[in-house]
């Protein structure tokens, strides 16, 4: 008989428990008259607001949370009724729809109001439009961080850099007058030097997918993996999570277990994920013997499995480097850069791209990609079209179809060319 | 036909000329000449006459386009000016363009920069972005930065270096121009029936397409002949129409509002083109004054970030300035930043008891007849209201 498991599902257990922690501590904060920020994933800035002592949330995550509960349908039906347009991000309609049934999170927290809306506007101009509307729902002070899109090739500019570390530094400006609390710098570095452990274990665990076969999916698992490095960066709650994600990493490695019982293709995924039909999305990639070996999306809040790190030493200029090279506020050429470097690293078979209305910054510019990747790459893509948010785009049987026709047909090749 | 009529023959038959056979012309009219083309909404056009090129706006097919080869490229949930614009790009249309420029006005728009640098890598693509933090002490700073950075990208193009004089210069007339497009808009509000709205618009329109010298001296003749003009004063309600910034409805819609006895008294159309409200203030430096202008004159509007609240406290103030009566949300099909602005303004007009209707329009409308009926029912409610108010 082969030795139990030590390390199988603790990660998920730690992470249950974190995010249970942090809601509660959430919920709890009015009473304790303790300050609540906002903001985004993409470019996020958590490690300078805790500083502050603010709580924070991210109306992304709620979004997606609602999604996988399957109450976002409702909560944009309410936005809707409030005038949203059916054309526009479902994110945005379940945080207004949310926010208009009184901000009752789907396992029951009440999410408090913000103190101050801090938009850390990287790579999405609806961020600006969410938290304007927001700013007018709650009167609350919203607070743009403004970051430029990157240009060429070459990564952010001193130009860009410099700009938003000033912006940086009036934030924190800003929060000290909220507050009253100054930027404790010990403090900070401390957070810093978390958030790189943490960022070199999230590496490990994304590079770990380099394997054949691969130890997980880095596309439906990674996307729950990636939540406390998100969230909770430069905690040491979120360190101890990566610690343990990392061991049961390496038992699956040293059991050669991965996703699926038999590894038969290796996908590179780019997009979000069909978030109110998550388990039925998997499924159909999942029958086909189908591992996602990287992925686009897992990056959206940091691509630091290319060696980006956050530098305790350059805190507020690694935090300005940080959000500029966010995945959605790359050019098009970068992002395809990325993902062809990950189609050859990770030894991928072909590319998948989940195209969603909702989110323009990713989806505008995939038709393009597809048509280099088939003509110039000569590598097998699908495209496929639905939401991440809004359950009304999600075509079941049309999905399925496209999904069975492109991994039959990419089965046939493998078995045409061997013989 | 007479001067005014001429006039306005000639900048409706520009505007809807997808061969763009005005901007070629002034291209081939002097060796070393170049076209710079940008999407909507805002540009700083100065900069790119004062490099020695013409500034033409690229406002996609309109109704004039079968889109071939763009459907491929572009979703289905994209609004229409960018998959027509990339049609014109991709049927050669564009191809007298040295260069396009595009901008941070919302994700789509952005990301359009990057299809384009990819199907046209021949040609100059460049991408600005405008500071959406206008609180901080360092956004100036990076827009001039920027700006500069454009300028030396666009004298290399030209092969004539944007010196301080001749950006004072091009500040100058493009100051004139906006003056005129602002005096035009205020002649209309005065006496909606004296201009129709689709010649408003054709005239405003082919201010993107021209040289700023030339369509000057047509605004001045067609503000000298105007108040001549053999008119009838027709009633109707005056309305205030709002959220067609960027991509622009289809002629016919307009007309179909001031069939309906909608008389557009103030608007966004074409917002780019008379992005400044007011006149800008001179310095010495023309750079410092070309890139201030965009934090200190700019119109509110949702493509620029600043107080969330502003922009609703300006409509509501434009309203009452040019005397409407009622406001016509006016959007172009899966344009998103005007579907968020829409949803504030309406509180605001609803605070403030503002009549408002809301249409949508694209590219490719079959009728608008339904929007016509939409028309004439809010001009009735508006004036069986007001009657109900004075009995």
């Amino acid at each position: 008989m082969s030795e139990p498991y030590k390390h199988q599902g603790v990660g998920q257990k730690i992470q249950k428990q974190l995010l249970g922690d942090w809601y509660q501590r959430l919920e709890e904060a009015p009473a304790r008259g303790e300050k609540v920020a906002y903001l985004f994933i993409s470019g996020n800035l958590g490690e300078l607001l805790e500083n502050f002592g603010f709580h924070l949330v991210y109306p992304e995550v709620n979004a997606l949370q609602c999604g996988v509960k399957k109450v976002a349908g409702q909560n944009i039906l309410a936005a809707e009724d409030l005038g949203y347009s059916g054309d526009v991000c479902g994110y945005v309609k379940n945080d207004i729809g949310l926010l208009s049934g009184g901000n009752k999170m789907p396992q029951g927290t009440t999410l408090p109001p913000p103190d101050l809306l801090v938009c850390n506007y990287a790579g999405c101009a609806t961020y600006l439009r969410w938290f304007e509307a927001l700013a007018e729902f709650y009167g609350a002070e919203m607070v743009v961080l403004d970051v430029p899109y990157l240009r060429g090739t070459q990564g952010p500019s001193p130009e860009e850099v410099r700009y938003v570390v000033r912006q940086l530094e009036e934030l924190a400006e800003t929060c000290t007058r909220i507050t009253g609390k100054t930027l404790d710098r010990d403090k900070f570095r401390q957070a810093l030097e978390f958030t790189q452990e943490s960022e070199e274990l999230w590496s490990q665990v994304l590079h770990s997918a380099r394997r054949r076969p691969a130890p997980i999916d880095a596309y439906f698992e990674a996307v729950f993996f990636m939540a406390p490095i998100y969230t909770m960066r430069g905690t040491k709650g979120c360190l101890d999570y990566y610690r343990a994600l990392a061991l049961e990493v390496q038992e699956r490695v040293d059991r050669g277990i991965g996703p699926v019982p038999e590894e038969k293709v290796r996908i590179v995924m780019e997009g979000p994920p069909a978030w109110p039909h998550f388990r039925k999305f998997w499924e159909m990639f999942k029958k086909w013997g189908v591992v996602s070996v990287a992925s686009t999306y897992s990056k959206v809040g940091g691509i630091f499995d290319q060696g980006f790190r956050h530098d305790p030493d350059r805190p507020m200029e690694s935090m300005a480097e940080y959000m500029l090279g966010c995945y959605t506020n790359r050019n098009w050429g970068m992002r395809s850069e990325l993902i062809k470097e990950y189609m050859e690293d990770y030894r991928a078979d072909a590319l998948v791209i989940h195209s969603v209305k909702s989110c323009r910054s990713f989806s505008v510019g995939q038709a393009d990609l597809r048509e280099q990747f088939i003509r110039d790459f000569e590598i097998p893509t699908l495209f496929i079209e639905s939401d991440l948010a809004d359950p009304r785009y999600f075509a079941e049987a049309q999905m399925k179809n496209r999904i069975d026709a492109f991994f039959e047909a990419l089965h046939h090749r493998k078995v045409t060319a061997r013989v | 036909m007479n001067r005014l009529d001429e006039h306005l023959a000639a900048a409706r038959k520009e505007v809807l000329d997808l061969d763009f056979t005005g901007p070629r012309a002034w291209k081939d009219a002097e060796a070393g000449r170049a076209c710079i083309g940008f999407f909507p909404v805002y540009v700083p056009q100065e900069l790119i006459w004062a490099a020695g090129a013409l500034p033409v706006t690229v406002w996609g097919g309109g109704e004039g386009i079968e889109v071939e080869y763009a459907d491929a490229r572009i979703q289905s949930f994209i609004c229409s000016i960018s998959r027509s614009s990339l049609e014109l790009g991709l049927t050669g249309r564009l191809a007298f363009l040295d260069g396009m420029l595009f901008s941070s006005l919302c994700d789509v728009a952005r990301n359009l920069s990057g299809i384009w640098a990819r199907n046209f890598p021949a040609k100059l693509c460049e991408y600005l972005h405008y500071p959406q933090n206008d609180k901080s002490d360092a956004a100036l700073d990076y827009y001039l930065d920027d700006l500069r950075r454009l300028g030396g990208q666009l004298g290399a193009i030209t092969g004539r270096t944007v010196t301080d004089e001749r950006l004072g210069e091009a500040l100058d007339l493009y100051a004139r121009r906006r003056a005129l497009l602002h005096e035009l808009a205020r002649v209309r509000n005065l006496e909606p029936w004296r201009l129709s709205l689709e010649e408003f618009q054709v005239l405003t329109r082919a201010a993107g397409l021209r040289d700023p010298r030339h369509h000057c001296q047509v605004l001045e003749e067609v503000l000298d002949d105007l108040p001549k003009r053999d008119a009838k004063k027709r009633d109707g309600v005056r309305v205030l129409l709002e959220g067609s910034f960027c991509e622009q409805p289809p002629m016919e819609l307009l007309q179909v509002l001031d069939e309906a006895h909608c008389f557009v008294v103030d608007s966004d159309l074409s917002r780019g083109l008379r992005w400044c409200r007011e006149a800008l203030e001179r310095s010495g430096d023309p750079w410092h004054d070309l890139a201030g202008a965009y934090f200190r004159h700019a119109e509110a509007s949702v493509v620029r970030h600043k107080d969330p609240a502003e922009r609703s406290k300006r409509l509501v103030e434009r309203y009452q300035a040019s005397h409407a009566e009622g406001v016509v949300f006016c959007t172009a099909k899966f344009c998103e930043p005007a579907f968020y602005d829409f949803v504030l303004h309406k509180r605001a007009l609803e605070r403030e008891g503002i009549p408002f209707m809301a249409v949508e329009f694209e590219e490719k409308m079959g009728s608008f007849e339904s929007i016509r009926t939409q028309a004439e029912t809010f001009a009735e409610s508006i004036l069986f209201f007001a009657e109900e108010a004075v009995a």
